[in-house]
């Protein structure tokens, strides 16, 4: 990827004392959150002091800093670390690569894995295994991580799966349920409330905090997905809790 | 050196200062509610600023130490006692082996910390002892402390100065005045958040003149408020961002959501407000039913006065650290 080509337009909001908000646009989509993603590995090279967190959203990145740190320059923090963003754009360290990590994740499309596979078929017009097809052959990105610890937001869903979330979002989701929200499809880490259409699952598990790194999915990671069978799902699930 | 938990209370849960730098895995920081509380109590018993400290909801624990101990309890103002006795919060308390404390209720306020000299010896998740009880995260996979839980406390060193280490105990407490406040007539700062303008006119008048109250439904995660029903001119498809504690937003219900320090990392509800920090633990203090009321500050303003809190807050924490040293 050729980040320098990348033209990176943005606002700059602060959203209270010690957060500013960097807004790319106003869509999902891939051209956005890619920026995202560029402008998060740039500030990320560019080590401005006080900065706590860098926290890529589909079309926004938050920048999380401490105020007491910018305190003591002529003018507000929030005014002295905005400008002090809108340089390290400016002047770009040389060597800005995005570790951009390829995760290929299997999932068992069983009907019992995938408790509404029939019904986001019959909403796609679509039989389970056209539908199953489409979604294997997806190239996706992760765009975001949020709603609750490891849970990705992928973009790149085949634009005919589509499908509204549940009327009636579910207590408990099983952990590892690949699912489809709208023209958004993710994977849920763990047991969940959730109101996401559930297809798949995966044996992998997405978050473990007692791992280096704990989430198995980082922001603009590139995910594809590949099917299994009942009996590989059971094999890898075993592996993994082991 | 351990402590005995015989009553859970209502919520009681470790907390640090609070799991930073994981955000972008959708990890919040959880921690204390009202932090400049918690940051007084460790300093009162010779703690760093970020030592496990426990939070009390409400209705406190009920505990037995199989050692002498020296804790303090700031915040919320709890009818707590020693085997019967009444104890002082905002001060350091000596307690003997074999003691049971009871921390009682809260008479005013919602939140209390105790912290013990030497802090809580407890195992570390993703860098921090933080419990955050929505996302299952911290000790005991971010379960509130139960009955027949026992807690380690950290031993000083031998040729430590801590007050685990001293004889006396200090005679001297905080004016908690400056730092808990129980009047929930003292409006809120807020200021305008990114979709304030969508409000309709209605709804941006009442935001800062109308009466709210703090709905019972309301927790770490965030505090309910039930007014008026504000609306928006046309609804908004929003793309889902970042979200902060303090953020103020509103659901589709017209009812506004505050975040507090269990909030998602990220919502797509518009977020029409931001409550000022320096009025946070403010909000964190007050109870389910009690008022409130906005008043409208810029981040100008929100800003000068968090760092002034700041300064403030840290030169009292160096001038007890320096007393306790003598």
């Amino acid at each position: 990827m050729r980040d320098r080509d990348v033209e990176l337009e943005f606002v700059i909001e602060p959203l209270g004392e010690t957060t500013l908000l960097l807004r790319f646009g106003n869509t999902i989509d891939a051209t956005t959150n890619s920026r995202v993603h560029v402008a998060a590995s740039t500030l990320q090279a560019a080590r401005l002091p006080g900065m706590i967190d860098i926290v890529p959203a589909y079309s926004s990145l938050a920048l999380v800093y401490s105020p007491v740190v910018w305190a003591d320059g002529s003018g507000l923090p929030w005014r002295q670390f905005s400008a002090a963003v809108q340089a390290a754009f400016a002047a770009p360290p040389a060597l800005v690569r995005r570790t951009e990590k390829r995760v290929d994740i299997p999932v068992c499309y069983d009907l019992a894995c995938g408790i509404d596979l029939e019904e986001v078929a019959r909403h796609c017009s679509l039989s389970v295994d056209a539908l199953i097809a489409r979604h294997v052959a997806g190239d996706y990105c992760v765009a975001m991580l949020g709603f609750a610890p490891g849970f990705p937001y992928l973009i790149g869903l085949d634009s005919t799966l589509r499908t509204p979330r549940r009327a009636n979002p579910r207590q408990r989701v099983p952990p590892g349920s690949v699912a489809i929200g709208g023209l958004q499809t993710g994977i849920y880490p763990g047991q969940l409330p959730g109101g996401w259409q559930l297809i798949g699952r995966t044996p992998l598990q997405l978050f473990d905090p007692k791992r280096e790194p704990p989430c198995l999915l980082a922001p603009g990671d590139r995910v594809r997905f590949h099917a299994i069978d009942v009996d590989e799902f059971a094999g890898l699930e075993r592996l993994t809790l082991s | 050196m351990s402590i005995t938990i015989l009553k859970s209370g209502l919520l009681t849960t470790l907390q640090d200062g609070g799991r930073v730098g994981y955000a972008a895995l959708g990890v919040g920081a959880a921690g204390p509610m009202d932090a400049p509380a918690f940051r007084l109590a460790n300093a009162l018993v010779g703690n760093g600023h970020d030592a496990v400290a426990l939070e009390l909801t409400f209705i406190g624990p009920r505990m037995t130490f199989d050692a002498e101990a020296v804790f303090a309890i700031a915040g919320a103002d709890f009818d707590a006692s020693i085997d019967g006795r009444p104890v002082p919060a905002w001060r350091s308390v000596r307690v003997r082996a074999g003691s049971e404390l009871d921390c009682g209720r809260a008479r005013r306020g919602a939140r209390a910390y105790l912290a013990i000299a030497g802090g809580f010896a407890v195992d570390c998740t993703l860098g921090s002892a933080a419990t955050d009880v929505n996302s299952r995260l911290g000790p005991s996979d971010g379960r509130p402390l139960r009955a027949g839980d026992r807690l380690k406390i950290l031993l000083a060193s031998k040729n430590d100065t801590s007050l685990q280490q001293q004889r006396t105990t200090p005679s001297w407490s905080l004016d908690p005045r400056p730092w808990f406040e129980a009047d929930a007539t003292h409006p809120i700062g807020l200021i305008r958040g990114t979709h304030f303008d969508a409000l309709d006119e209605r709804s941006r008048v009442a935001l800062f003149n109308a009466e709210f109250r703090i709905g019972p439904d309301s927790n770490r995660v965030g505090f309910r408020l039930e007014g008026p029903s504000l609306t928006m001119t046309r609804p908004l498809e929003l793309v889902s961002e970042a979200a902060a504690f303090g953020t103020l937003q509103l659901p589709p219900g017209g009812q506004p959501i505050a975040l507090m320090v269990e909030h998602p990392i990220s919502g797509g509800y518009p977020r029409i407000g931001q409550i000022a920090m320096i009025d946070l633990p403010r909000l964190a203090q007050r109870r389910p039913h009690e008022p409130l009321r906005f008043r409208e500050i810029d981040i100008d303003e929100a800003q000068t006065g968090y760092l002034a809190h700041e300064r403030e807050l840290a030169r009292l924490i160096d001038a007890v650290t320096q007393r306790l040293s003598g």
